[in-house]
């Protein structure tokens, strides 16, 4: 435990000395504010007008999680293919470190910096809640966050799992973002055309659990279960990926 | 401290290493040649943890490389072929990082106590990307030196050094190895010559010598040489020399000396240096030539380790 968490500080830090880290911090913040300010003059329009809805904060975590979609890929492709890439990783594999704690060390860093923005973006429900009366529903923001934190587990954790695989940071992008696109985009538009299947689809699909159940603030034990799984699946391709390293 | 037997890794078809058998013990420096792709560097990262061999056994410090790799991992201290290291890290955080991987007491102390042994302590801050070489290299030895490991595995540890750093790192080499076990592999054939109680030639997977870097010389010669010098112009010298009964291989040096061979066994220098002061030379020196290594290394891997 103690050496993921080691690795994990080191990869925390270690992106703030990167300016990609920068970029997507921006590419995630700007817009989601962007965003904010729209819902709040839409909203107050709406009010004005006599019509309209009280404004959530669900549809910017919905968004963090759409651009994650793109930007998770960009966050974890040089985890590991980068240390193979350098030679580094004979480093740390000849040090006292077991496969699955260096996996989880570079998961546990990722996750740690993707924290960092979704604890910026704590500021839109806080400021958001002084305008609306009588208040959020902060049982549906926390479902929401807890919700966000589940998807970027999964999808952190397949993209280090991936970057495992290959000692090209570029290569290691492309394969994850094409995972990402066909979990999050296509693996349940069929279902409309075969509605028996449609359950198992709709289960298959990232971005279903989130959008239809946990960011309106029903934490269902399938969604659940789908993110751990995911976040599972990825840190067991990633340990494999380093010991059959050491076999080739 | 190190015991391998039988070591075999296939890369696919290809065998990188056949069979290898050999020994370290604690206090030995043992240094490891071989020309590029005879599966040095693979044998290092068996005996490291970083890849398992496809057959054979290998135990370092007490422990199964491939069983107790944990194990082996904490007691070895291993400083790779290319120094591997994270260039966008400073000195001191590169070194605290691997010694807290390695659960170190005191970690920040010992990172001070290696960089001065390795003559760095003045670039604790610098960021390691724009350190030379050199000084990169002594980022890497003092990673392997962190942790006090009872084995050193270092795949050549003075290359890209200038003169008197190599000189301070053979010194420090010497030093561990007087109490740890040091396998090194090298180039550089002075340095195993210099640094080494003992030598492992390996070719194409195999060791095809080893031995102490004197043994070898007497193992291999199976003839002796000697040098034969006279004062003033020795045209004739090599004539004369061909005259004694079983002298061979005469040949006249640039400087006037000649330089002959004969069987081991029966030492014909006697009857050389008679026979020469009889023609009416002056008979300067008589001197035997031993075997440097780089002879023995290219005798051994240019044939496959069978002599000529």
């Amino acid at each position: 435990m103690n050496n993921i968490w080691t690795i994990a500080k080191r990869e925390y830090d270690n992106y703030f000395n990167s300016p990609l880290a920068y970029v997507v911090m921006l590419a995630i913040l700007l817009p989601l504010g962007i965003y904010f300010v729209l819902i709040l003059l839409f909203s107050s329009q709406n009010a004005f007008m006599g019509g309209g809805t009280a404004p959530d904060t669900l549809q910017i975590n919905w968004l963090f999680i759409f651009l994650m979609v793109f930007l998770a890929p960009a966050i974890t492709m040089r985890l590991i293919s980068d240390e193979a890439r350098m030679g580094t990783l004979e480093l740390m594999l000849t040090a006292p470190v077991k496969d699955f704690e260096f996996v989880a060390g570079k998961w546990l860093g990722a996750m740690m910096f993707v924290l960092t923005a979704a604890l910026v973006t704590l500021i839109f429900p806080i400021v958001l809640n002084n305008f609306v009366s009588p208040g959020l529903d902060w049982k549906t923001v926390i479902s929401s966050y807890i919700g966000l934190i589940l998807v970027a587990s999964a999808m952190l954790s397949l993209g280090v799992g991936i970057s495992a695989i290959f000692s090209n940071q570029f290569a290691a992008f492309f394969v994850t973002l094409g995972l990402f696109f066909f979990l999050w985009f296509f693996v349940n538009m069929p279902a409309g055309l075969i509605p028996e299947s449609s359950d198992l689809l709709n289960y298959l699909s990232m971005s279903y659990h989130f959008s239809q159940n946990i960011n309106r603030g029903s934490m269902t034990l399938a969604g659940i279960t789908y993110y751990l799984s995911l976040t599972a699946l990825g840190l067991f391709i990633g340990t494999t990926a380093i010991e059959i390293r050491r076999w080739r | 401290m190190i015991k391998v037997s039988g070591l075999t890794k296939d890369y696919g078809a290809r065998r990188a290493v056949h069979n290898l058998n050999f020994n370290a013990q604690q206090g030995e420096i043992v240094g490891f040649l071989g020309p590029n792709g005879a599966g040095k560097t693979t044998t290092m990262r068996i005996l490291t943890g970083y890849m398992p061999p496809s057959d054979g056994e290998a135990i370092v410090a007490g422990y199964d490389v491939v069983e107790e790799s944990l194990e082996v991992r904490k007691r070895v201290g291993y400083l790779p072929e290319t120094v591997p290291l994270y260039t966008d890290m400073v000195v001191f955080d590169y070194l605290k990082y691997m010694g807290d991987l390695r659960r170190l007491p005191d970690v920040e102390d010992r990172v001070d106590e290696v960089l001065d042994m390795v003559g760095l302590l003045d670039r604790a801050q610098g960021y390691i990307g724009n350190l030379s070489k050199g000084m990169r290299q002594r980022v890497g030895l003092a990673q392997a030196l962190l942790h006090s490991p009872e084995v050193l595995i270092l795949d050549e540890p003075t290359i890209g050094l200038d003169p008197n750093q190599v000189v301070e790192v053979r010194e420090l080499i010497r030093e561990i190895g007087k109490e740890k076990t040091v396998l090194l592999s090298t180039h550089l054939l002075n340095e195993a010559q210099n640094l080494c109680d003992r030598v492992l030639i390996i070719n194409k997977g195999k060791i095809v010598a080893e031995d102490t870097t004197e043994n070898l010389q007497a193992r291999l010669l199976g003839a002796e040489r000697v040098v034969v010098k006279v004062r003033g112009d020795g045209d004739q010298l090599a004539d004369t020399v061909k005259e004694v009964k079983g002298v061979r291989k005469v040949e006249t040096l640039e400087d006037g000396a000649v330089e002959f061979e004969f069987a081991s066994g029966k030492d014909l220098r006697p009857e050389v240096a008679k026979h020469v002061i009889k023609t009416g030379y002056d008979l300067l020196e008589l001197r035997p030539l031993g075997m440097s290594l780089e002879e023995i290394f290219i005798e051994l891997t240019s044939y496959d380790g069978k002599k000529k």
